[in-house]
């Protein structure tokens, strides 16, 4: 042996398995199940959506980062996560815009990924809900054929798309604008009206357990965000008994695929654990408020857009204590 | 009682140690030269005291203390001088060194000598005799020993704290001492305790060494209050504010020693180097040091001499493997990565681990993407992630706020680090960095 051989490094010189790509990877991995139950309620239009929304994210990250960057996967997250929070019969070229959007827009401006403030995904969101808003909220029922296209997914830019022949609500919007509930078990199975990714809970929890338990996901901000959204709701409810309840809130629209996998995103929330359960919390809170006495029957997105602008305040308010900075008596 | 204590955050690496730790420590014989850098401690490196030429016995001084911060450098065989000049250095610069051609006919008997007895002795004259013997501390640092044995009168030492922890992936030597001097390293606790006057030890140790337990624990002396205190197996343990911690309950107040809660910190190599001058009367010119990793062939616990070449170390041990890839000097958490096998063995080296390719870091940085895992790692609470971001535009005054003195270079939060962010690196570097403006200032 030769002492040229030998590389040097700085200490230390050995690393835990895990790696950003890894853990990226994982988290599109357990977003599977939730496309395949997508798949199971809204047919072969709920894979061309996330199909479309993955793409274009892939070639907008190609097109706009540095090279090799599609490899981390983030930007494959942020294309299913889109294409997770749009109804099945949204027009495909509406999807790729928004793809595009939420990558450039979302991260790229920012210096890429781990420089942005808000979660890619919602910024593509709340784009395509300023710019399409009924598109957006004409949500097709779940049924049909497997083959059945919701919608009016070809229609070409700048027409005026054909209202679906067969759509519903959501029960959100039921209880909102026609003050109807939906039965729990619906609501807990998904089949329901909604988002590709509203009608799933089950699947969409049984995803964030798994992340959970592999560390590649911080428990706290989920449980922080529905324990907050079931005691707000049920003492509303409580008072008020108009008002929904505890389970239907835990159940209904977003928040499952928002407390699980959105307002999750690593970039985007505190980075200590105190300010992972405020973070939690203040989305808790503000999907309430906007649910309960919003205009809007769904406010999951921006709640997580909210407290996405507030996360550097809170990094800097929940800072640990340093060691050796206060005593601590002897046990 | 298996009760364990521990801290909060820190890292589990992967222990490595079952490659050595059932091997009992072998003497290394004699390699043909031997290389005494001057500088093996902290402190004022000590001022050469032979010439080419000169012939010196085994435990002969060839270098002199440089004042009270200083230790002197010993022979740690007989030989001839045959040169003093800069050679590298085990922890990657040139120091000036004695390099000796070791008598290959010598006994290597050293010269008669007093043994001092132990128990007639003042703290001062225990100090200076420790100082003579040029022990420091083994544990990595080579902080002089003696200068611990003379805490400032204002800060009293209560209890003693020797530290077995070895949380170092790979490292045995304590390990070893423990299981197989246990008497060695209560002496040296007796005359420490004695010299200092504290009435108190605790012994930390891992729980994953069951056996060094039990050895200390069935050897210790009635006379003395000694107590064996099992750890959480957990990196960095061994660390000194972390073990205080452990044994004590009290955290070391950031920026200040341990004396000022009243506890020194001994390592158990450094108290068997004690207790060995005062049974032998020699030098600190020998210590015991793990040679392992899955890159070496056969991996071994050996007594070197302090001088031998790393090459004769590793040749020793029957050479590297073909995938050998990377030569550490000490842990893989904290270590140093050595290019030149020329560098020797000095009196802080604990270890030599060779890691094979694959097992290094890899190339891939990735950005940070904010995932925590340095501050859950960090054992003193600091935000890693932070203080990085601030190191890679260089807002060094930003990262003194944040308590960057506090960062111990523990390696945890570059250990976590999904990202592979070297960020270790990045506080040594932005540490200097500090240092040399604020030198600048003043």
């Amino acid at each position: 042996m030769t002492a040229d051989k030998l590389i040097v490094t700085a200490s230390p010189h050995i690393r835990s398995l895990d790696s950003t790509p890894r853990i990226m990877w994982h988290v599109v991995a357990s977003l599977v199940p939730v496309v395949l139950s997508a798949a199971w309620f809204f047919g072969v239009s709920a894979l061309l959506q996330i199909a479309t929304a993955v793409a274009v994210a892939l070639l907008t990250e190609r097109s706009t980062g540095k090279g090799g960057a599609i490899a981390d996967g983030s930007a494959t997250i942020t294309g299913l996560l889109l294409g997770l929070s749009l109804p099945a019969g949204f027009p495909l070229w509406m999807t790729a815009l928004g793809a595009a959007f939420a990558i450039v827009f979302g991260k790229q401006v920012w210096g890429g990924l781990g420089q942005n403030v808000f979660n890619p995904a919602l910024v593509g969101r709340a784009f395509l809900q300023a710019a399409f808003p009924v598109a957006i909220t004409t949500w097709p029922s779940a049924g049909g054929g497997f083959f059945t296209l919701h919608g009016d997914l070809f229609a070409m830019p700048l027409t005026h798309p054909l209202p679906d022949a067969v759509t519903s609500a959501t029960p959100l919007g039921l209880l909102k604008f026609e003050g109807k509930g939906t039965p729990l078990t619906d609501l807990v199975i998904g089949s329901t009206g909604g988002s590709l990714g509203e009608t799933a809970a089950l699947v969409i929890l049984a995803g964030g357990i798994y992340l959970a338990w592999r560390g590649y996901l911080n428990w706290r901000i989920p449980v922080s965000v529905l324990v907050t959204v079931m005691a707000l709701s049920a003492t509303i409810h409580f008072v008020d008994a108009t008002k929904p309840d505890a389970l239907f809130m835990l159940f209904s629209g977003g928040l499952m695929l928002g407390a699980v996998y959105m307002a999750t995103d690593m970039v985007t929330s505190p980075i200590t654990n105190l300010g992972r359960w405020v973070f939690g919390a203040g989305i808790g809170i503000l999907v309430v408020v906007i649910r309960v006495w919003g205009g809007l029957p769904e406010g999951v997105m921006y709640a997580i857009l909210f407290m996405n602008a507030l996360t550097p305040f809170i990094n800097r308010a929940t800072q640990p204590r340093v060691f050796g900075t206060r005593l601590v008596s002897a046990t | 009682m298996s009760f364990a204590t521990g801290f909060r955050h820190g890292v589990h690496p992967p222990e490595e140690k079952e490659l050595t730790s059932q091997l009992p420590i072998r003497r290394m014989p004699y390699p043909d030269e031997l290389v005494l850098p001057l500088r093996q401690h902290a402190g004022k490196p000590a001022k050469v005291c032979v010439k080419v030429g000169d012939k010196v016995e085994r435990g002969d001084k060839v270098g002199e203390a440089d004042g009270f911060m200083s230790v002197p450098i010993h022979a740690s065989a007989a030989g001839t001088v045959v040169d003093v000049d800069w050679w590298p250095h085990p922890d990657g610069s040139m120091a000036e060194a004695v390099r000796i051609k070791v008598d290959r006919f010598a006994p290597q008997v050293a010269r008669p000598r007093l043994v001092p007895h132990w128990e007639g002795l003042t703290t001062q004259q225990v100090v200076k005799a420790v100082q003579d013997a040029g022990v420091v501390g083994l544990g990595g640092a080579a902080f002089p020993t003696h200068v611990k044995l003379a805490p400032p009168k204002d800060c009293p030492v209560h209890t003693l704290i020797i530290n077995g922890a070895e949380c170092e992936p790979y490292l045995t030597s304590d390990h070893r001492t423990m299981v197989e001097y246990p008497d060695r390293v209560h002496f040296g606790i007796r005359v420490m305790m004695h010299a200092m006057g504290v009435q108190k030890c605790v012994i930390g140790v891992e729980k994953n060494k069951p056996d060094a337990i039990e050895a200390l624990r069935r050897t210790v002396p009635k006379d003395i209050d000694v107590t064996i205190l099992p750890l959480t197996v957990k990196y960095p343990q061994g660390a000194e504010k972390m073990l205080i911690h452990a044994v004590t309950g009290v955290e070391v107040p950031s920026g200040k020693l341990p004396v000022t809660v009243g506890v020194m910190v001994q390592n158990v190599g450094s108290v068997s180097a004690i207790a060995e001058v005062f049974e032998t009367g020699l030098p600190l010119i020998e210590r015991i040091v793990t040679v392992s990793g899955h890159g070496l062939r056969k991996p071994a616990n050996l007594i070197v001499p302090v001088g031998t070449k790393l090459r004769d170390l590793l040749a020793h041990c029957d050479g590297v493997t073909a995938e050998a890839a990377e030569v550490i000097i000490g842990g893989p958490m904290m270590g140093q990565a050595l290019a030149n096998l020329d560098a020797p063995v000095i009196k802080g080296t604990t270890g030599v681990v060779v890691l094979e390719k694959g097992e290094t870091r890899e190339a891939a940085v990735y950005p940070c993407i904010h995932c925590g895992r340095c501050l859950e790692a960090c054992p003193v609470f600091l935000n890693p992630s932070l203080l990085g971001d601030h190191a890679r535009v260089q807002q060094y005054e930003e990262m003194a706020d944040l308590h960057l003195a506090d960062c111990m270079l523990c390696g945890s939060c570059a250990y976590v680090c999904p990202s592979n962010i070297p960020l270790s690196q990045l506080f040594q570097a932005s540490k200097v960095a500090l240092r040399r403006a604020q030198a600048a200032v003043t």
